[in-house]
């Protein structure tokens, strides 16, 4: 067992894991955050898109080992403590970004890094970024919207 | 996943001690590097790749995660993150082929975590190797034989195959660094030294399972890619089965240096079609100092593929190589490059 200290959404976790552990289930099982969601289990759809020192990465491919010291953010950490949805969760309700929901987290996840990036955000970059991960149900075009109204509401979107 | 030891060293030097002390009790020590993880964890989870030991290397992103873009060369150290480099103003600017390549590969999340010494040896995607299930293959197994010969290969090379293995080497980034006449720095149990890029990899001939020349425990610590004439006159085209987020199916790093339209030096290096990072020196003496145009970029294009053995299900690599190649030469001499 190996002893791994990091913080979650803000606060210090100390856990101790056999080094085969993924981040993510790490993150499910030992801190009880199952917000992150597991689809291919081989980097391949996304699912489990957590930010890491600031970083989207994915929580799969990643031992939780490797999280020593790390700033980890997971869905958990969006909404506000009373429960109220923040901009970007709230533009994925009001343009249908979700049907199962279980791709979410982990689009919300990356869109969180993208709306954070200091250059804003154009439908080019949009694309591109959002490309990585996978979605079975919405056909993604209402996923490109929340984000995009997320960005235009939050004063980062950039046309053209 | 089976269960390992797991250890973090804390410098270049303790991580080679590490592994030189384990490779001394027993030469075939099933200990393995660890960088971003993102092939190693993968091949562990499909149990492919079973270590009993893992160092971890993630303490060397502070001594060799630098990307240096100067005047007469770039170095870059080996566990810079991919999405780092291909980021970088320098390098975009002077040295874009080496930044496409990272572009244009895998996920932003994956190019987060992965290095750049762990890009240049990922495995393939062969699917028969990434599956224990299929008892024959050579690459993991040797001496088992190779279910891609008589199975579905349409993702398989047409280039560098033997009749012991047709695996395709997946990544991007290497054919950038073979087309600039890049250099590896290595460190391992038995010292330091250079390696020119292009002695990395090892065609599979009889040997699929040996991929690369690195010597028992040895480490990739820096990659420095010189600045010639060609250098920013360069560019990589890949082409995949959906625009983006793909291996590639076929792929040509190309970087030229031209008097007006001649071709002065050409430099060419193939993806997705070879076992191994593929320089096309053929179809670079074929350009050098004539006058290029559509008619002389095909006939190096042809000539690029001229030794390729086609398999059952992809011999459309050949045209597509062929046809991807000549883009990629076409758009390079458009190219508008400031003084
Ligand atoms: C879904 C998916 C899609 C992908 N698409 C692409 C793509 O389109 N193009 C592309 O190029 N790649 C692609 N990749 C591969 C990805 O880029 C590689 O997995 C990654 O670059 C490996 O880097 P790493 O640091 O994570 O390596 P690790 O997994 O940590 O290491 C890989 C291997 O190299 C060894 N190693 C690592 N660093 C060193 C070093 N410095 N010295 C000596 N040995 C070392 C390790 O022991 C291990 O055997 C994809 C991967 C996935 C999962
Ligand atoms: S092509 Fe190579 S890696 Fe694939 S099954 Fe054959 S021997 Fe194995
Ligand atoms: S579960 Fe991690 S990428 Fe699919
Ligand atoms: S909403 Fe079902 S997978 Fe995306």
């Amino acid at each position: 067992m190996t002893e791994v200290r990091f913080t979650v959404n803000g606060t210090a976790q100390c856990v101790e894991v056999e080094p085969r552990l993924t981040l993510a289930d790490m993150l499910r099982e030992e801190c009880g955050l199952t917000g992150t969601h597991l689809g291919c289990e081989h980097g391949v759809c996304g699912a489990c898109t957590v930010l890491m020192d600031g970083l989207p990465v994915r929580s799969c491919l990643v031992f939780g080992v490797q999280a020593e010291g790390a700033e980890i953010r997971t869905v958990e950490g969006l909404a506000a403590a009373d429960g109220t949805l923040n901009v970007l969760q709230r533009a994925f309700q009001a343009q249908h970004g979700l049907q199962c929901g279980f791709c979410t987290p982990g689009f919300l996840m990356l869109a969180t890094w993208l709306l954070e990036q200091k250059e804003g955000v154009d439908e080019a970059r949009l694309r591109e970024v959002l490309a990585s991960n996978l979605c079975r149900c919405t056909g993604y075009q209402n996923i490109l919207a929340a984000v995009r109204v997320a960005a235009q509401e939050i004063r980062v979107w950039r046309e053209g | 996943m089976r269960s390992f030891q797991y250890s973090r060293p804390s410098s270049l030097t303790a991580a080679a001690g590490e592994m030189g002390g384990l490779l001394a009790q027993d030469p075939d020590a099933p200990a393995a590097y660890l960088a971003g993880g993102t092939t190693l964890l993968d091949l562990m989870k499909l149990d492919v790749a079973r270590p009993e030991r893992v160092i971890d290397l993630s303490a060397l992103r502070g001594e060799l995660g630098h990307v240096h873009p100067g005047a007469t060369e770039l170095r870059l150290g080996a566990f810079a993150r991919m999405a780092e480099v291909a980021a970088h103003p320098g390098v975009i600017a002077d040295y874009p082929v080496i930044a496409q390549s990272l572009a244009l590969a895998a996920s932003a999340q994956l190019r987060n975590m992965a290095s750049l010494g762990g890009n240049v040896l990922q495995r393939t995607r062969c699917s028969y190797f990434r599956d224990p299930s299929w008892a024959a293959c050579n690459k993991r197994t040797p001496g088992s034989g190779c279910a891609a010969l008589g199975g579905v290969n349409r993702a398989h090379a047409v280039l560098g195959t033997s009749e012991h293995c047709i695996a395709t080497y997946p990544g991007d980034f290497a054919q950038a660094l073979l087309a600039l006449d890049a250099t590896l720095v290595l460190a391992g149990p038995q010292g330091s030294r250079t390696l020119p890029f292009g002695s990395l990899h090892q065609l599979p001939a009889a040997t699929p399972h040996r991929e690369t020349t690195l010597l028992p425990g040895e480490l990739i610590t820096e990659f420095v890619i010189p600045a010639r004439a060609w250098t920013r006159r360069s560019l990589y085209l890949k082409v995949r089965d959906r625009e983006s987020y793909e291996f590639a199916v076929a792929s040509a790093a190309v970087a030229l240096d031209l008097d007006g339209d001649v071709v002065r030096e050409a430099r060419i290096a193939l993806g997705g079609v070879a076992t191994i990072p593929w320089r096309a020196h053929g179809a670079e003496d074929a350009l050098r100092g004539l006058t290029l145009t559509e008619t002389l970029a095909w006939t190096a294009a042809e000539n690029a593929f001229a030794a390729a053995r086609p398999q059952t299900h992809n011999a459309f690599k050949i045209d597509l190589g062929q046809a991807a190649l000549m883009r990629a030469l076409l758009q390079a001499a458009s190219l508008e490059i400031r003084p």
